[in-house]
């Protein structure tokens, strides 16, 4: 029986008890009412019949599906190690890549078995009897314990239980499960790239990868082929990442702050009612957009724009996709601007208006200093952003790991180095998928103590004027 | 109307209306406003209302909340400006000229007169910046050396220089509630203004730190025009010479301090300083 | 000099500098808007000819005999049949003088390679035409499409052009016959992806992105909900649930790229699901948007004033009652609202995706979430990767369908936000 079947029918079997439930605390109300004098309403308030039957319900359902949930996760280990057993008592020769073997009989087709050796076939066969007892002993097991439970919960559910108590504690406990996937989240991020930064760091040192200055994953496809070392130091793509996003809030920072004062302090209602939905158009557009607008039109106008003037820009240049990111971040630089000067009090304002001060100078000694800590908040937000964006630098940086700091020449990004690793037909245990792996735990780390200060710092800004 | 407009017209104008009682006016005016309404869109807050205020004097403005006190003191350095729904028409003359008139400057008028607000707002600077602020911006100095020495004048003048001389450069955020008050005080004095206005300056404080305010305000009449928005009568009774009763927007009744407390003239302004509402 | 003075003299000044900078504020957002006009602008221009489509109309002959098909005979049959020797003789006695092995490739090259399934299927869907001559629209060759639109021009020098002369010559001859036609391209909307630009769509990805939406949706809305509503409404202030509120703040501002390669090593390596599927592509995504989501719910959960609950509290109800009964659908607007707002953001989403392998060259259209698709962004990206010219208007319509799926969606978050905004 397939897991979705099983599924089916405890489902089925939930309703069961809900309805069987909820009828028998209705017959015992039906009872009781027929036994008070119908002109003495009894005040006694009662919980509804059907808390009775959800409370039935879950009983049959939720150990049933743990104890399938267990049963899901130890039963693929335990098959194999029958199968190892198996394998050793009947002596096969499986030869060095035990792991690589078992692979390829669970891959084996059972309608298809005409060229396959004997001993495969025989392994392939005792697989599958094993597979069938465990689905099997699978179905019984789930299937008499829902069946076992909703007896049980039927029998348990009588008038005197808080039964609404308990399901509202059931549903309790299903909300704070669904807050919690968040963290499981970050939890399966942390294990998937330290998993495999760890694999990768035991084939190439820390100390090469994070100070090394070459950067050549290309392996040869043959391991006697000339050239079949590659280097690992993310030393170049770490300064090509700091460059654009250098480039990128050079540009973001100054024009989000101004539009953001502009707006908030300057423009008419009117202006601003038009003015800052536009603004989200622009956070709105997918990076891809921006990628193909840097790559096509930007960098060539850059290039050419270079060239006019005498100087040799790289076709790829740093400069096209740090400017075209740093537009993209403005409004999201702009809006968290908006949101901490706005939150210094009006009392300031009024201060230093009140002082004879010009509406500019107010802003510039009293507002801007106010809100600093915000602003700084915000601008390591945007960093953050800008270190994490991929698409625009896929489309638009460059491949080749140039060390420089010059934003006129291509350079490339930790970004887009991952999605060039993982992005080819490659095997995935090579050094090169797991290096995408290592400069990805750089990139989290990174970005998260960035975030974390940043929430922090703002979060404490925010609390002084609350 | 220009500012020679003859005393006795003016007086015989608002005499038509016959709103406010006692005596509005004064010889030496510094302030004189004449006819204000106040609006913000649709609602009038502020109506009719002609007052002078004397050089020298300090002037208490009192009334119930939401009797417009607070509005008609904005008006007289253009902080209302600040709201773009407020509309302030009639007349308002500093020495004798329009501060509404187009070509009046607010920096300059706040330059002259200057605020002390309701809730102390030190700027989040050091105590040496909070005074130094004003000078600045308004370039009224030359030199470090003479900053340094306006910066203490009017901690002096505003009677905290003792308590902070030595922590100039901690933070004007740092100090209690009625030395930050203070602090704004010698903010507004350091611009070296002609008239301050103080919006209920000591509501936020405890009585003590109320106390040394009051004192300082009597001090600083000497030099200054002085207008007080307060919502407590002791402390009208106490600072001011004069004192003016709004109600909902009007003004009831004007005259000497004593006399308003002793002895009102009109009935409103008798229910509201024995207590009767308010 | 009195204060007045000395105010007043330095006054000139400091409305200059006031002027300037209110006029840089002004340019900050002139620059912003300069660019989104540029770059809305560009990307229109560049996209426009790719909604018209170039079409050769022929005289072919569809003789049974040569064939070797009747009207009687069956689907295979007729799937068998070689249809380009025919749309080839068509074009032959059109153009009798063409004898040259090369200028034969020009001659033949003028059609798409797709003609001969196009005449099939026309061949399928009419058998009667069988044993007459018809005239038949056929798509013609990008480089035609190219040529007719202008985006090659046919006055510049023979060397630097890629149609040369004689294929000019040819195409010329046949506008003169008024063979050529353009006409809304239809195909650009109803196939999947192609090499050949003028046979490519974004069916296939519309669909994909439609999937993968989907699948995001049903995992995020009530996970969402359910956190937000635990979040504000039940949770006790203690550290865990700070642990858990500081982790939903961070995960928002986690790259989306990481999410790609949480997919890879989870989903594809570890539960082995099916690589390019729909269903991985919106289990990412969803564990991408859910911060999103969360966020704008719990605020959404928070605007709900404290009255309502009390007046359900205060009438017997319960906690749970309280919230499910009355907070819930009062919160339903906002909550749907930013759950909109989120979708969007998942729908332009591309660099996760990259990750789990839905770059793939996938020109079946995926019938389901577990199908191998692509998505919009991606169909993007990877035409834009592509060096035939022909795909820099198909890139450029593809942003245009991208963005107005967009525009729509926000449309009705805006709307949605309107009609059910309520002043507490």
């Amino acid at each position: 029986m397939t897991v979705s079947a099983i599924l089916f029918l405890l489902v089925l079997l939930a309703a069961f008890s809900y309805f069987m439930g909820r009828q028998k605390i209705h017959a015992v109300y039906q009872q009781q009412r027929q036994n008070v004098d119908t002109n003495v309403r009894s005040k006694a308030k009662f919980t509804l019949p059907k808390y009775f039957g959800y409370v039935a319900a879950l009983w049959s359902l939720v150990p049933a599906l743990l104890v399938l949930l267990v049963i899901e996760i130890i039963d693929e280990p335990i098959i194999t190690t029958q199968l190892t057993d198996y394998m050793v008592q009947s002596n096969l020769n499986v030869g060095n890549n035990f792991d690589l073997y078992l692979n390829e009989i669970q891959n084996l087709d059972a309608n298809n078995l005409a060229d396959v050796e004997h001993a495969k076939i025989k392994v392939f066969e005792k697989l599958n009897h094993l597979n069938k007892i465990a689905s099997t002993a699978k179905s019984v097991i789930v299937l008499a314990l829902a069946i076992l439970m909703t007896i049980f919960g039927l029998k348990k559910i009588t008038v005197g239980i808080p039964a609404r108590q308990y399901f509202e504690k059931a549903i309790e406990i299903i909300l704070l499960l669904a807050a919690s996937i968040a963290v499981l989240t970050t939890v399966g991020i942390v294990l998937s790239v330290l998993f495999e930064s760890i694999r990768f760091f035991g084939e190439i040192p820390v100390v090469d990868f994070m100070f090394g200055t070459q950067w050549s994953p290309q392996t040869a496809i043959r391991a006697d082929q000339v050239g079949s070392s590659a280097a690992f130091g993310a030393v170049p793509l770490f300064i090509g990442t700091m460059l654009i996003s250098f480039v990128a809030l050079t540009v973001a920072v100054p024009l989000g702050l101004m539009s953001a004062i502009f707006l908030s302090e300057y423009a008419s209602s009117g202006f601003r009612a038009f003015a800052k939905p536009v603004l989200e158009i622009l956070a709105g557009i997918p990076t891809v957009v921006y990628g193909f607008f840097a790559a096509l039109t930007v960098a060539p106008f850059i290039r050419e724009l270079g060239q006019s003037i005498g100087l040799s820009v790289a076709s790829e240049s740093a400069l096209a996709a740090g400017l075209v990111m740093g537009i993209m971040i403005i409004p999201f630089v702009s809006s968290l601007a908006d949101d901490v000067i706005s939150a210094v009090p009006q009392a300031m304002r009024e201060g230093s208006l009140g002082l004879g001060a010009t509406k500019s100078e107010t802003i510039v000694k009293v507002l801007i200093p106010a809100a600093l800590p915000g602003i700084v908040g915000g601008v390591l937000l945007a960093a953050s952003r800008a270190i994490g964006e991929t698409m625009i630098v896929v489309m638009a940086a460059g491949l080749a790991a140039n060390l420089t700091v010059n934003p006129l020449n291509a350079v490339t990004t930790v970004t887009v180095q991952i999605v060039t690793l993982l992005t080819g037909d490659q095997e995935f245990d090579s050094a090169k998928t797991l290096a995408a792996f290592a400069l990805g735990l750089m990139l989290f780390l990174t970005t998260l103590v960035l975030n974390i200060i940043a929430l922090h710092v703002v979060r404490k800004y925010r609390e002084q004027y609350d | 109307m220009n500012n020679n407009t003859d005393q006795k017209t003016l007086d015989s104008m608002h005499a038509e209306h016959g709103k406010t009682v006692g005596q509005p006016f004064c010889q030496d005016a510094k302030f004189s406003t004449r006819n204000v309404d106040v609006f913000y869109a649709d609602n009038q807050a502020i109506y009719d209302v002609s007052l002078d205020m004397g050089k020298n004097e300090v002037i208490a403005l009192i009334g119930p909340s939401g009797c417009g006190k607070s509005t008609y003191l904005r008006c007289l350095n253009r902080m209302n400006d600040t709201i773009d729904i407020c509309k302030v028409t009639g007349q308002l003359l500093l020495d004798g000229q329009d501060i509404y008139a187009k070509d009046q400057d607010p920096v300059l008028l706040r330059a002259r007169v200057g605020m002390v607000f309701q809730k102390p707002n030190p700027f989040p600077k050091s105590i040496y910046d909070n005074v130094a602020y004003g000078p600045r911006i308004h370039g009224l100095t030359s030199n470090k050396a003479e900053l340094d020495d306006l910066v203490e004048e009017s901690l002096i003048k505003a009677g905290l220089f003792k308590e902070v001389k030595d922590r100039l450069e901690s933070p004007g955020t740092g100090l209690s509630g009625g030395q930050q008050q203070r602090l704004c005080i010698a903010r507004t004095i350091a611009v070296q203004p002609e008239v301050i206005l103080m919006d209920e300056p000591a509501s936020a404080l405890d009585p003590i730190a109320t106390a040394i305010i009051e004192e300082l305000i009597s001090e600083l009449r000497k030099n200054y025009t002085i207008v007080i928005v307060t919502h407590s009568m002791q402390q009208a009774a106490r600072v001011s010479q004069r004192t003016a009763y709004f109600h909902l927007g009007k003004l009831i009744e004007v005259g000497e301090t004593n006399q308003i407390f002793t002895n009102p003239a009109h009935d409103l302004t008798e229910k509201y300083i024995t207590g009767r509402f308010g | 000099m009195n204060i007045t003075q000395k105010v007043q003299k330095s006054l000139k000044k400091r409305y200059l500098k006031e002027k300037i900078f209110k006029s840089m504020g002004f340019i900050s957002v002139a620059v912003a808007f300069l660019f989104l006009l540029i770059l809305i602008s560009d990307i229109t221009i560049k996209a426009l000819p790719a909604f018209v489509q170039t079409q050769i109309v022929l005289q072919v002959d569809l003789n049974e005999q040569d064939l070797g098909i009747t009207q009687q005979s069956n689907v295979d049959e007729i799937r068998q049949v070689d249809f380009r020797r025919v749309i080839r003789a068509a074009l032959k006695k059109q153009f009798p003088q063409v004898k040259k092995r090369k200028q034969k490739k020009d001659l033949y090259s003028l059609v798409s390679v797709g003609a001969e399934y196009q005449l099939r299927d026309l061949v399928l869907e009419n058998r009667e035409i069988l044993g007459t001559t018809q005239k038949v629209t056929f798509i013609a060759d990008d480089d035609v499409d190219a040529l007719i639109k202008g985006v090659i021009d046919r006055n510049d020098e023979e060397s630097g052009r890629r149609v040369k002369d004689f294929k000019l010559k040819l195409i010329e001859t046949l506008e003169k016959n008024g063979q050529i036609e353009k006409n809304f391209n239809w195909q650009f909307f109803s196939s999947g992806d192609s090499r050949e630009p003028e046979l490519a769509g974004i069916k296939g990805a519309v669909l994909g992105s439609l999937y993968t939406l989907l699948v995001t949706l049903l995992m995020t809305f009530p996970v969402a909900v359910a956190a937000a509503i635990y979040l504000e409404e039940f949770a006790p202030k203690n550290r865990m649930v700070d642990f858990i509120e500081i982790n939903i703040n961070n995960l928002a501002a986690v790259p989306s790229i990481v999410f790609g390669l949480l997919g890879l090593a989870v989903f594809i390596n570890f539960f082995e699901l099916p690589r390019s599927a729909p269903i991985v592509g919106g289990i990412v995504l969803s564990l991408m948007t859910l911060p999103t989501i969360i966020i704008a719910s719990r605020s959404a959960i928070k605007a709900v004033p404290p009255s309502l609950r009390e007046a359900a509290l205060g009438l017997g109800a319960s906690k749970m009652q309280t919230v499910f009964h009355h907070v819930f659908p009062a919160a339903l607007p906002g909550i749907l609202t930013g759950t909109i707002i989120g979708m969007a953001q998942a729908l332009g989403e591309t660099a996760p995706l990259l990750m789990i392998g839905m770059v793939a060259f996938i020109v079946d259209i995926p019938q389901s979430v577990t199908d191998p698709a692509t998505v919009l962004p991606i169909q993007v990206y990877l035409w834009a990767d592509s060096p035939e010219r022909g795909f820099l208007e198909k890139t450029s319509a593809a942003i245009l369908v991208l963005i107005a799926f967009l525009i729509t969606m926000n449309a009705i978050a805006i709307y949605l936000r309107k009609k059910f905004e309520k002043k507490w």
